[in-house]
């Protein structure tokens, strides 16, 4: 009697060559995206750039994009799987407006789908290698939320991934408060952009911030914050340890 | 409508574009017992006959809660109604789950004509024998749907179906103009008028009927027989000595159903 033990070329977690099927490691990143709800929605901030492990390779990325009327999607991680999201959600925001009856679908419900794919990707061990930021307005409620690529979900009044989380929420938490106007809200904005712009070092000095209000969503033309290098530490910067650099 | 040649498959036309196996599923519910729904801006109200085989049996169940913003009463083949409500059901729940928010109700009640229409072109089945009056609630507010074995589906201010549903239609035709802005009160008070129209002389009491209720803010539920038999006090007599009367009544119903076409006995499987 022989025995044949079966190969199972669709295990993509014990076969190696079934590996190229799924995603391993990001290759094309984005960094921190930073969101804050105010008085007549929410507003996000994202710098423009796309990184290929250490270099900064792609200065004119926009990981903000519009969905559907009422939400506004903001990625940060593999900027391909990022396109691959907004395939999907234009098919779902398709179907929803083919109904044409009358309901639509709003920020919670874009939230909860984008959760449910990026858990069943994570369960399959071939994860979208991003972290989402969902916001928008329907019906006079604002919405924020996130999910990362584990597919772990939660809303906030203020949100940030990546480096943003060490850097910008604790601005935030200090800072944010209800019923924000527009114009503090962006000041609240790039004051964590700025921050992270001197200490994350795939940041680049080219941002754009998004809003979404009942209207609708715009979002700003590229621009750049002021930033202050002349500290006089940074003059002579060996100055108690000649030799080093 | 009398047999023909043509009547024996779904799939087969008439010369006049006729399908009567459809036909004939809609005849099925015709032989049910009344189902009745009524709705406002707010809320849906639905309504049926208590029909039960004998005094010794329970009445068969005609109203399912689907999800709590909708709710589907049936009339025909009760067990195919008991199998489309538990495909809503799963429809819904699915939805709810992928998206955290209620299935609005017209894109239900489309999925399930769709389901119904695929019946109506396979060689293979047949078509569902019943009809569902679906109440529920989307983002423009209440809506109550009916949907037959041909596949189609069409939005009412308020209908009713089964046997003596005309006599329901009847009421309702003459009152439905005020119930876009009644008041959750008035509304189940015209279900259970229009319930009493289908009963054609029988006094009507609460363990006849059921009547369950949805709304903004009030998730589906039926409403118990002390609150249906306090609205019917307000404007029925209480019997004096009615109960021989009802008695005899009550074995002639049970014949009558066919309300005289081909078939002389209720079928068991119909409610």
């Amino acid at each position: 009697m022989t025995f044949t033990i079966p190969i199972d070329n669709g295990d993509s977690v014990k076969n190696a060559e079934a590996d190229s099927q799924r995603t391993l490691y990001p290759y094309v990143t984005g960094t921190s995206i930073v969101a804050i709800k105010y008085k007549d929605g929410v507003l996000m901030a994202s710098d423009m750039g796309g990184s290929y492990g250490s270099t900064l390779r792609y200065k004119n990325i926009e990981r903000m994009k519009a969905i559907g009327k009422h939400s506004l999607l903001g990625a940060s991680g593999e900027i391909s799987d990022f396109q691959e999201i907004l395939r999907y959600l234009d098919e779902l925001v398709l179907n929803d407006n083919m109904w044409d009856d009358g309901n639509s679908l709003g920020p919670k419900e874009v939230h909860n789908y984008l959760t449910r794919v990026m858990y069943n990707r994570r369960n399959k061990f071939n994860p979208l290698w991003n972290t989402l930021v969902l916001g928008g307005v329907k019906n006079g409620e604002s919405y924020l939320g996130m999910v990362s690529m584990i597919g772990v979900s939660f809303e906030d009044n203020h949100v940030a991934t990546g480096f943003g989380n060490h850097l910008a929420r604790p601005i935030l938490r200090d800072e944010w408060h209800a019923d924000l106007s527009f114009e503090d809200g962006v000041k609240l904005l790039e004051k964590c952009m700025r921050v992270l712009l001197y200490r994350d070092r795939s940041a680049i000095n080219k941002l754009q911030i998004a809003k979404i209000t009942e209207e609708g969503v715009t979002v700003s033309q590229p621009y750049s914050l002021k930033t202050f290098w002349e500290f006089k530490a940074f003059n002579n910067p060996t100055a108690g340890a000649e030799g080093s650099w | 409508m009398f047999r023909n040649q043509y009547d024996t498959d779904v799939t087969t036309w008439s010369p006049t574009g006729r399908l009567f196996q459809v036909e004939y599923a809609m005849e099925a519910v015709k032989q049910g017992s009344a189902a009745i729904g009524l709705r406002s801006s707010s809320h849906v109200v639905l309504a049926c006959v208590n029909k039960a085989q004998s005094e010794l049996s329970s009445h068969q169940k005609k109203i399912f809660k689907v999800d709590d913003h909708i709710g589907v009463a049936i009339a025909g083949l009760t067990a195919d109604g008991r199998v489309l409500s538990r495909y809503m059901r799963s429809e819904s729940i699915n939805h709810s789950f992928t998206y955290e928010s209620p299935l609005p109700v017209g894109r239900l009640v489309v999925h399930l004509a769709d389901k119904a229409q695929v019946c109506t072109q396979r060689s293979w089945k047949r078509p569902y024998g019943v009809g569902l009056l679906v109440g529920g609630l989307d983002e423009s507010g209440a809506h109550l749907y009916y949907n037959c074995p041909s596949g189609n589906y069409f939005e009412y201010q308020a209908f009713a179906i089964g046997s003596r549903s005309q006599a329901a239609k009847t009421y309702l035709e003459r009152r439905f103009e005020s119930f876009a802005d009644s008041s959750r009160e008035d509304l189940i008070k015209d279900a259970i008028l229009a319930v009493r129209e289908t009963l054609q002389g029988e006094t009507l009491k609460s363990s006849l009927c059921t009547v369950s209720v949805l709304g903004v803010g009030e998730p589906f539920h039926f409403l118990d027989q002390e609150a249906i038999q306090k609205m019917i006090d307000t404007f029925e007599k209480v019997p004096e000595e009615e109960e021989g009367d009802a008695e005899v009544a009550a074995p002639a119903e049970q014949g009558g159903g066919a309300d005289g076409l081909g078939d002389q006995d209720v079928a068991p499987m119909e409610m």
